[in-house]
């Protein structure tokens, strides 16, 4: 489908990552985000707030925290809409019971988490990218999301379009995560006519009522979709539920359940990874990295190279489901791993357990509040380099 | 004089008192007595059987005072018990 | 299969359909298929229910644009039986979760359908901003004083004095007063009733969900299981009979005065009935005003 050309605010501009998140959720269709103003991220929903009145049916509201923002949006998602909150670190925090409400009750959303120095209130206007952890396991219990990270205003504009379509494909709630360089970082960003931008519909049934199960997965093992207001008359539950949505309390439901809500990704996460590679083919050091340090990992190989070692690039577009597989085939041919990341190690124990010990795998970590420097990661790719040999 | 032919206007019908019909749904009943303890004419008391779950569901025992207010139908948690109206069916 | 949608093509009002010996003529409104409840025997839950069930009746509003909202707790498990869309939610948050609904989609007639410690406990920040964003959605707070589906812990309404779990020597902190708290935080229909007074309370319900804008209705209602059983006063009929002795339906209460005490009388009635501009007509006005003509009336 194509996006809605209301939303879409084609041509060529100069903004900021959190701007080009804004206008990438319009041409995504979102015209529901409740948020609440935290460093960095508070620009998204100021543009939104600034934006929604001139689209139609668009709506912001602010609301008195993220606990209630996050809930609020799967309200709106539940009455139809697309919908999105924004976050850092300390919201994010907060909003933890409602993203494992959100995949308990396979809720479409997109939460925006717009990395600062943590932990606590930490770095408030610095970046970090220590909630990549988090962001997967934050919430209790069993269930799997889709993490996205993006390297510059306009991926982030790309990346949120896709981050919605990929929330509505899978009925799961996606995290979007950026840093705070690349959210307030300034950059030309190109926005395509509506006509160019795919967008995934929601998934919604076309049996009438009586004959759809809410929570009967399709082949794919995502269920179709219905919204209040429509005659379903259905009920929707956080409790272990069966195929009508009631509440059903004992273990062969929680295992038919959950076991397909994580199944869901794991089983579809070929088609869901996606990375960016550059110079691996020949390379004997591979830097694995996403967000703003893959901007400095760039440097560091240039320079690297420069010093006669051959060092390639893995970028993670797609964090969560981690292409584990991607990893252990380049760990098998031989390549030695440095994990940049602005954290003192959490893609690092992913990559460690991908590489399954065929090939050494160093972290080039730090604890944020400013990017990496080269030279560090420089040092990180002879030591790999060292220890390959 | 007889009270009827002092009324103004003379000869219209006089007003009915309504009557209902009385219906239990035994099994579902939890034996709280709400709707014995505040029937208006007390139609009902416990009954001495029991149900399945081992309540004393109402029994009906002056179903001729009954007037249809509707009162234990409204206040039955489990809705369990209903009155009507027999010749138009209505349901209070 | 077929007689589901029969019912659910058929029914706009909840007790047209079949009644006889087996069927009551709400059943149309209730998930059958659920029953029967959770609610011990009597607890006054279900006659709120019914009552509900009544006053959906008296709107006649269509039921496929009506939405119960519930959060956790013995009254949060209303909205697993009612027979519209319904959505069992986070504990505390089954209010921002109903603005939401309403924002995304006006039409929907939500309503709220939650205990006394969801509500304004855990809820209590959401409770008191709807109300002050005055968004036109109906909140039903069934006050059985304690947190009953856990066992029965002091809640933030518990009269002083209570004995519950987590105040086993009586509770010494001072409760909540909800119409008061509701009025000050610009609630425009306040209201309270006691599950005696299912009249009463029928017609609250209808009034509160016609009234655009935030309305509240506390209802006390009795917890024989928990809270009676602690305080040694009996079961739930014993409870009505003391509600109908000591409830006084005051005329122009003030809700300053409506304070509980654990053997007082309480003032029971319709506290605030006033008007005030709901969010979104006051978001269309004021965009209207500083926009013009470029701004398009927000409808959902």
């Amino acid at each position: 489908m194509k996006a809605d050309p209301r939303g879409v605010l084609t041509g060529s501009h100069f903004i900021d990552g959190d701007f080009a998140c804004c206008e990438g959720a319009l041409a995504a269709g979102c015209r529901f985000i409740a948020g609440y103003p935290i460093t960095p991220s508070t620009e998204v929903v100021e543009r939104f707030a600034r934006r929604a009145p001139m689209v139609d049916g668009a709506l912001f509201i602010q609301m008195e925290d993220e606990l209630a923002a996050s809930i609020a949006i799967q309200g709106a998602v539940w009455a139809g809409k697309k919908a999105m909150t924004v976050t850092s670190g300390p919201g994010f925090s907060l909003m933890m019971e409602h993203i494992g409400l959100a995949a308990m009750t396979e809720t479409p959303c997109v939460f925006v988490d717009v990395q600062r120095g943590g932990p606590s209130t930490g770095l408030p206007t610095l970046p970090g990218q220590a909630d990549m952890m988090q962001a997967r396991w934050g919430s209790h219990g069993d269930y799997e999301i889709i993490a996205l990270s993006p390297n510059s205003p306009q991926e982030t504009f790309d990346l949120t379009i896709e981050a919605f379509n990929l929330s509505e494909q899978y009925r799961v709630p996606v995290m979007f995560m950026m840093d705070e360089c690349v959210g307030h970082m300034m950059e030309r960003v190109v926005i395509p006519a509506a006509d160019k931008i795919e967008v995934t519909p929601r998934r919604f049934t076309k049996l009438p009522p009586g004959e759809y199960l809410p929570f009967k997965p399709a082949e794919d093992l995502v269920p179709e979709m219905f919204k209040a207001g429509d005659g379903y008359r259905l009920h929707v539950t956080g409790l272990t539920h069966d195929f009508r949505g009631y509440p059903a309390m004992n273990p062969e439901v929680q295992e038919q359940l959950v076991h397909r809500l994580v199944n869901k990704i794991r089983l579809n996460a070929p088609k869901i990874w996606r990375y960016e590679e550059t110079g691996v083919e020949d390379a004997d050091v591979v830097i694995v990295t996403y967000g703003i340090t893959s901007r400095v990992a760039v440097e560091a190989i240039d320079i690297a190279r420069k010093k006669g070692i051959k060092v390639g690039l893995l970028r993670l577009v797609v964090v969560w489901p981690f292409p584990e597989q991607r990893i252990f085939e380049l760990a098998s041919q031989g390549k030695a791993l440095v994990v940049a990341e602005m954290n003192y190690g959490q893609v690092f124990y992913e990559v460690d357990r991908s590489a399954r010990g065929k090939a050494p795998v160093v972290l080039a970590g730090h604890g944020g509040g400013t990017v990496h420097n080269i030279e560090d990661i420089v040092k990180k790719i002879e030591e790999a380099h060292q220890c390959r040999s | 004089m007889p009270v009827r032919q002092r009324e103004k206007p003379f000869g219209l019908p006089r007003p009915e008192t309504p009557h209902g019909e009385i219906v239990i749904l035994e099994e579902r009943c939890k034996g709280c007595g709400f709707c014995i303890e505040y029937c208006p004419h007390g139609v009902l008391v416990n009954a001495k059987k029991f149900n399945a779950k081992g309540y004393h569901p109402p029994e009906i025992v002056k179903v001729e005072l009954c007037v249809n207010c509707g009162f234990c139908r409204m206040i039955c948690p489990e809705f369990a018990i209903y009155t009507y109206e027999p010749k138009t069916g209505e349901k209070p | 299969m077929s007689i589901l949608n029969e019912l659910q093509k058929a029914s706009l009002s909840p007790t047209a359909g079949l009644t006889g010996p087996d069927k009551h003529p709400m059943d149309d409104f209730l998930r059958m298929d659920r029953m029967p409840h959770i609610w011990c025997s009597t607890c006054g839950i279900g006659v709120s229910v019914n009552c509900f069930a009544k006053a959906l009746e008296k709107c006649g509003f269509p039921l496929d644009d009506v939405v119960v909202v519930s959060g956790i707790g013995c009254t949060g498990r209303v909205a697993g039986y009612v027979k519209v869309d319904s959505f069992h939610t986070t504990h505390g948050r089954a209010i921002p979760f109903a603005t939401g609904l309403k924002l995304a989609n006006p039409k929907l007639k939500v309503i709220v359908f939650s205990g006394d410690g969801d509500i304004i406990a855990i809820g209590g920040n959401h409770f008191i901003n709807a109300a002050r964003r005055n968004i036109d959605i109906t909140v039903i707070c069934i006050n059985n004083f304690n947190y009953a589906m856990t066992g029965g812990q002091v809640a933030a309404t518990t009269p002083e004095g209570a004995i519950l779990s987590t105040s086993p020597f009586g509770n010494f902190e001072f409760p909540f007063n909800l119409p008061f708290l509701a009025e000050s935080v610009g609630a425009v229909y306040v209201a309270r009733w006691t599950s005696l007074h299912v009249y009463n309370q029928t017609n609250a319900m209808v009034e509160a969900m016609k009234k655009p804008g935030f309305s509240f209705i506390e209802i006390v209602a009795p917890c024989p299981t928990i809270f009676e059983r602690q305080q040694k006063m009996g079961d739930g009929l014993d409870r009505l009979r003391w509600y109908c002795e000591n409830s006084e339906i005051r005329a122009n209460a003030k809700t300053k005065e409506a304070d509980i005490r654990l053997h007082d009388k309480m003032i029971v009635g319709k506290f605030v009935d006033k008007e005030r501009p709901t969010y979104l007509e006051a978001m269309n006005t004021h965009y209207q005003e500083r926009l013009g003509p470029k701004y398009k009336v927000y409808e959902g």
